[in-house]
């Protein structure tokens, strides 16, 4: 079932987008559901995407809330459909409502918070479990950009993803980095 | 204060001798008016428990408390400790079965708590029997913390903290501790801890197991009214957790750490701290409405109704609001269910609290206390349109149509906008109505009138001297922005906040447990005051000073007229249901 959003319609920055041209025949509609700790930058990843924006004082996502943007890819449209989740412990029991029926998962965790990176491991062993079998999984190292307090080892969290078969980028809401790349790295694996 | 009193009063106001305060008792005809209307209503879309907030479960028992200590008017030193034996046996806490260390601890827990009472000498604390010396000595928290004149702290029955409005609570360990001894403590008499006045300061304990609440307030409510407020921080936790998780939580352990379950929601607890101090709704127990034609209101409940109804069976919706800026647009609901005004308020204050509801369409699991305090709805929560902020929100119990109320919502706002009703919100909303120039009654400087059937009430908008127009520019002092507050606080000029104050003093003394009045009629040097309380009305009026009471009478009596008279536009007086 789709949803008209009113916010996500419009295109994502960035090269993928194509401006006229051939007449695009094959369009691509996908779940996408994001997964982490509270306050490790699922929302703000959201935000960026969809709407280039990013907000000191996000707020702490209540229940989840439901995003869609559309992009060109090659000639093909890709439609996301994302579903942004609470991270608080109280909202843990709804998560399958939102990852069953999805088709990638992007797993958040903060660089500067061993926690919630050991808390992302839990997540992607829930999914490999419960989720759908061929469900493509993003593992994604949010707040880049404080490198300065990395507590996560970039490497460390490389060969963790190699080994899980899962796609891995660190990224900044904040200043944009990989946020992006993320989303399409994931559209163009589909 | 003169307290004298008269029995003669009907559909108006009667001529009075000229004195500076008319009190007359409220007769037990009205009691029972009160208990009906309890009940339900005509309108029948809102039931309504007016003054009940206050008397909420426990309001039978309340009866029992020694008389007088709803005096708002009591600013005297010490005014009481209330308390009624009728707690079961709560397991005691470890320190209980030494009085004597229990004096100790309890005397310093009022001296914390005296960190909040401005400049008074050395008093005397009158609690059940124990006396306390308190004066002001040091303690730990910092005079920004002393400055706040309004402070809620929740705590779990073993002393745990839970939150504090102001200040980390991590850091307020042992003032929760000392808090949890005072409340123990009376609990090991059988009794309950209720409220503490001290000078200006009031510091009101709500026991609602397996929470204790507090509020130290240097506001001038009256207890009940305070206590009131600590409700609505409770039903707002209950929101979050369902009273039955919290239930089963603490009898599992009753050492849980809630603010684990509770992170994230600060914000939530933290607005409607904010919304109490600034708005009137929640002494009141009533709701705004957005102004606006019945024949547009209409046709945006029928769409709401049509829509939906199209969409069953596949999706079932209990309640759906309109709402823009903590006004109710529009309320459909199912046959047979109603919606409290306290659940109403839990809605308003989420909405009100949650910036990224407007970009994004959120599905909210929340828990109406007074509809079903047991279990979870879900609330598919979207503005209209980027060009409408008005907030729809659409519960149902089923957690899995989001998708199909998405649709619906879509559907709502197309039709909506076909019919020019998109237009019309807009346009009362940036209309600032009604002023208190249309509303014409020159005598009449601001009032407050609640249509208690419909838990409704309007105000007119607030213009010189209440709205100080210097002062909104200038630089106040900068609230902490946080991920947990992220918009600063609402601040009223203190000329507001004396004429809510006003206004909260005359709904005390209207709803007293003891000595109710109808009417009161008060005089000071900057405005004439009137306060009305009916079987139908509620009423606050600040009028012009030097105003004959001649003057004030017919000056009220237009205002009601005028009230009556544009009713339907300002209240919302049909609700469809599905
Ligand atoms: N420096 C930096 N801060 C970030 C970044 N991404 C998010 N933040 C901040 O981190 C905080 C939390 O971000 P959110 O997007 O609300 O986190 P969340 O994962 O959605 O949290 P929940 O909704 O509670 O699950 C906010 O204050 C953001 O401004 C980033 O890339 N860099
Ligand atoms: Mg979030």
């Amino acid at each position: 079932m789709a949803n008209r959003q009113s916010g996500g319609s419009n295109t994502a920055g960035g090269g993928a987008q194509r401006p006229n041209g051939a007449p695009q025949n094959k369009i691509c509609q996908f779940k996408l559901v994001l997964l982490g700790e509270s306050a490790v930058g699922k929302s703000s990843l959201v935000l960026r995407f969809v709407k280039g924006q990013f907000h000191e004082y996000q707020e702490s996502t209540i229940g989840a809330a439901f995003l869609t943007q559309t992009v060109m890819l090659d000639d093909t449209t890709v439609k996301f459909e994302i579903w942004d989740t609470a991270g608080q412990e109280r909202y843990h029991s709804l998560a399958p409502m939102y990852y069953r029926g999805a088709q990638a998962a992007i797993v958040v965790y903060d660089i500067t918070n061993q926690e919630t990176f050991a808390r992302a491991k839990t997540w992607v062993k829930e999914l490999q479990r419960q989720a759908s079998p061929n469900i493509v999984i993003a593992l994604a190292g949010n707040k880049s950009d404080l490198s300065a307090k990395r507590m996560v080892d970039h490497d460390e969290a490389y060969a963790y993803a190699d080994e899980n078969g899962l796609l891995f980028m660190e990224t900044s809401a904040k200043t944009a980095m990989n946020v992006t790349d993320i989303f399409l790295a994931i559209g163009m694996f589909l | 204060m003169d307290k004298s009193t008269s029995s003669a009063v009907s559909g108006t106001l009667g001529e009075g001798e000229e004195q500076s305060v008319l009190e007359i008792p409220l007769e037990s005809e009205a009691l029972a008016h009160r208990k009906q209307s309890d009940l339900q209503n005509e309108s029948g879309f809102i039931t309504d428990d007016n003054l009940g907030i206050i008397e909420s479960g426990d309001g039978g028992k309340r009866e029992s408390i020694p008389g007088g200590n709803d005096d708002a008017d009591g600013n005297t030193f010490s005014s009481c400790v209330g308390s009624f034996g009728t707690k079961e046996e709560e397991e005691q806490q470890a320190s209980s079965s030494d009085p004597e260390a229990l004096t100790v601890e309890l005397t310093k827990a009022l001296d914390d708590l005296s960190v909040t009472t401005s400049g008074s000498e050395s008093e005397q604390i009158q609690s059940n029997g124990v006396e306390a010396i308190r004066d002001d000595n040091d303690s730990d928290m910092s005079p920004l913390w002393r400055s706040h004149k309004h402070h809620v702290f929740i705590l779990s029955e073993a002393g745990k903290p839970i939150y504090s409005r102001h200040g980390n609570e991590e850091k307020m360990v042992t003032f929760f501790g000392l808090l949890q001894a005072l409340v123990s403590f009376v609990q090991s008499d059988g009794d309950t801890i209720r409220g503490v006045k001290v000078g200006e300061t009031s510091i009101v304990f709500l026991v609602k197991s397996p929470l204790i609440l507090v509020c130290v307030s240097q506001m001038s409510e009256s207890i009940s009214q305070i206590e009131s407020h600590l409700t609505y921080f409770h039903n707002q936790i209950l929101s979050i957790l369902t009273a039955k998780q919290l239930q089963t939580i603490f009898e599992k352990r009753k050492n849980y750490d809630l603010r684990r379950l509770l992170s994230g929601s600060e914000r939530l607890l933290n607005n409607l701290a904010g919304l109490i101090e600034v708005d009137p709704s929640f002494v009141l127990g009533a709701v705004r409405c957005l102004p606006l034609a019945n024949t547009v209101r209409d046709s945006i409940s029928q769409t709401i109704t049509t829509v939906l109804n199209k969409h069953k069976p596949s999706v079932s919706v209990v309640f759906a609001l309109l709402v823009t800026n903590c006004q109710l647009v529009s309320i459909v609901r199912m046959k047979k269910v109603f919606m409290h005004p306290m659940d109403l308020h839990i809605i308003l204050n989420l909405i009100d609290s949650s910036e990224s509801f407007k970009t994004v369409d959120s599905w909210v699991p929340i828990c109406l206390p007074r509809f079903d305090s047991s279990g979870f709805m879900y609330a598919h929560v979207s503005y209209l349109a980027e060009d409408c902020q008005a907030c729809l929100v659409l519960l149902t119990t089923d957690r899995n149509s989001f998708f199909p109320l998405s649709e619906a919502k879509q559907k709502i706002v197309d039709r909506l906008r076909k019919q020019n009703s998109l237009d019309a919100i807009n346009a009362s909303m940036n209309n600032k109505w009604p002023t208190m120039s249309y509303v014409n009654v020159p005598e009449v400087r601001h009032f407050l009138y609640k249509a208690k059937c419909r838990a409704q009430f309007v105000s007119p908008v607030l213009d010189v001297p209440y709205l100080d127009h210097n002062t909104e520019d200038e630089e106040s002092p900068p609230e902490e922005l946080s991920r947990d507050c992220p918009r600063a606080a609402k601040k009223i000029s203190p000329e507001l906040e004396r004429l809510y104050s006003t206004y909260y003093r005359m709904h005390s003394r209207l709803h007293a447990q003891a000595r109710p009045v109808k009417i009161i009629y008060w005089v000071d040097d900057k405005e004439n005051w009137l306060g009305w309380n009916t079987s139908n009305f509620e009423l606050y009026v600040a009028l012009e000073p030097l105003i004959k009471k001649s003057a004030a009478i017919s000056a009220v009596n237009k205002l009601i007229n005028w009230v009556q008279k544009e009713e339907r536009r300002i209240f919302i007086v049909h609700a469809p249901t599905f």
